[in-house]
């Protein structure tokens, strides 16, 4: 069966598209998840649109110009709402919308049908162009090595971030570098899943990680594993059944975190008498 | 004379128009131990905060070690309320303990063996040997304090900061904390925020009553010959 599939190319970079993505997913969901900021890396992706717009109406790569708004859009969103008197979710909610409307003009300006401009909206794992994947790899590698040299520092501001102020961290900056690798996980995700679902894609396998894990590494092995799985899972079921591959990898994960949750409600129920 | 590890003259902290602190005239020397008690809004935690450099004061003067607060992060232990946590947080006591040597790294620099030693020691002082590996959700509330004073610990520092350490543990864990605290005070200097007037009295060397204004209580009005 897996042959029979795999003997397309188009099926064989979808499937390096999902193991690839699930790296830097996994990694970065699990900040995303134990520092609380969903909202916030929701903010970062849909604001990204604006940079698929301005890329397609200059007509580059549109990654290239998803690259630096969305790292504009990260910065931007954490000092207003570090520094400026502005509640964080206004300045999330502000950005969300002006990066939508950015896209909108662009593309309405560019003259002619936008046909696949719907992919990174919804993800089309199955036009995974190879350059795409290249950079892909890139930014992969990029993520493993900030987080592996600053992981002290990360962890830190995750779980205490007055502590690490006290410490002596500059924690504004790491956490803005933080927002930053976030953006590019976006980036990094938004072929497969597209902007509007990047968020399940961030948070799910880390949430459902949480459950078992002791350690953040181990978390985000965890993560990127679970990643991996509902990423392979969702596309070989949309090839069987012939749906959007995006949609299907985000119910597969939704699935899991149901029945996640629910294994956990059970046995609760089962092991402490009196509570059912 | 000792040297003065604090001192604040006339410290006056406005917060979102409110004054928080009025000024206050405070001086801890190495190896005092002094207990902060007061009414909850008293500013107890602020005076904390400006010592460690993480709210601003509006006016008078602070000193730590000498200098700004905040200039000298490597010689302070700090440990915050309990109830601040994400008990959820995946981390283990270990991992927890080795945040305490944060102040003495660089940036990218890894935690090595030095660290992970001091590491240890600190969670034998504290007891918690047997709970090394285990994720804090799982500790009970005077077991996590008890591996927060630890971190703290951890850092080797000469001045430590206790924020209410005892608030809702039960009376018997207090004492264990207790008994913790009074094995440091033999060779640290210690502030300490708390509630527990009764329980206090044989520990401190100093008591001070803060209500937006602070009343110094020198010696000791509990047991005066101490």
């Amino acid at each position: 069966m897996f042959q029979e599939i795999f003997a397309f190319e188009f099926m064989r970079n979808a499937l390096l598209a999902a193991l690839l993505s699930s790296v830097a997913c996994g990694i970065i969901g699990t900040y995303v998840v134990v520092k609380k900021i969903g909202f916030i890396s929701g903010g970062i992706a849909h604001t990204a649109f604006g940079g698929v717009g301005v890329g397609y109406y200059l007509g580059i790569n549109p990654l290239l110009g998803v690259i630096p708004f969305s790292l504009a859009a990260a910065v931007a969103i954490g000092l207003l709402s570090k520094k400026a008197k502005v509640a964080e979710d206004t300045a999330i909610g502000t950005f969300w919308a002006l990066g939508m409307a950015v896209g909108v003009i662009c593309i309405g300006l560019k003259p002619g049908y936008a046909p696949d401009l719907f992919s990174y909206l919804f993800g089309n794992i199955l036009t995974v162009p190879t350059v795409d994947l290249w950079m892909i790899m890139l930014l992969d590698l990029l993520i493993l090595a900030i987080v592996w040299l600053l992981s002290k520092e990360f962890l830190a501001i995750s779980f205490d971030e007055e502590y690490a102020a006290v410490s002596g961290l500059k924690t504004t900056a790491l956490y803005l570098l933080m927002l930053c690798l976030i953006a590019l996980t976006v980036v990094v995700m938004m072929r497969v899943v597209g902007i509007v679902m990047v968020i399940a894609l961030l948070t799910i396998p880390a949430a459902i990680a949480r459950m078992v894990s002791r350690s953040l590494p181990g978390m985000m092995l965890r993560a990127v594993l679970l990643s991996a799985f509902f990423s392979i899972c969702g596309l070989w079921l949309s090839f069987l059944l012939d749906v959007a591959s995006g949609a299907t990898i985000i119910l597969v994960a939704g699935f899991c975190f149901l029945l996640a949750h629910a294994w956990r409600l059970f046995r609760l129920s089962t092991s402490v008498p009196g509570l059912s | 004379m000792r040297t003065a590890i604090i001192e604040c003259d006339c410290l006056s902290v406005d917060l979102g128009g409110v004054r928080v602190l009025d000024g206050l005239t405070l001086s801890v020397g190495e190896g005092d131990f002094l207990a902060l008690v007061g009414p909850n809004g008293g500013g107890k935690t602020t005076l904390l905060r400006v010592i460690l450099g993480l709210e601003r004061f509006s006016a008078g003067s602070a000193r730590v070690f000498g200098e700004l607060p905040g200039c000298s992060p490597g010689r302070i232990g700090y440990v915050p309320q309990r109830l601040f946590f994400d008990r959820e947080f995946p981390i283990s006591v270990r991992d927890l303990v080795l945040m305490g040597r944060l102040s003495k790294k660089k940036l990218f620099q890894h935690y090595n063996r030095l660290d992970k030693e001091r590491v240890d020691e600190a969670i034998c002082l504290a007891g918690l040997e047997r709970l090394i590996e285990r994720r804090i959700g799982d500790l009970s509330g005077g077991e996590l304090q008890r591996a927060l004073i630890a971190r703290a610990l951890a850092g080797e520092p000469e001045l430590l900061l206790l924020d209410e350490p005892t608030a809702s543990i039960d009376p018997q864990m207090k004492t264990t904390i207790y008994d913790l605290i009074e094995k440091l005070k033999e060779r640290l200097t210690i502030v300490l925020v708390t509630h527990d007037t009764a329980l206090i009295g044989r520990y401190v060397t100093k008591v001070a009553t803060l209500n937006v204004t602070l009343e110094l209580h020198e010696p000791n009005p509990v047991f005066p010959n101490h």
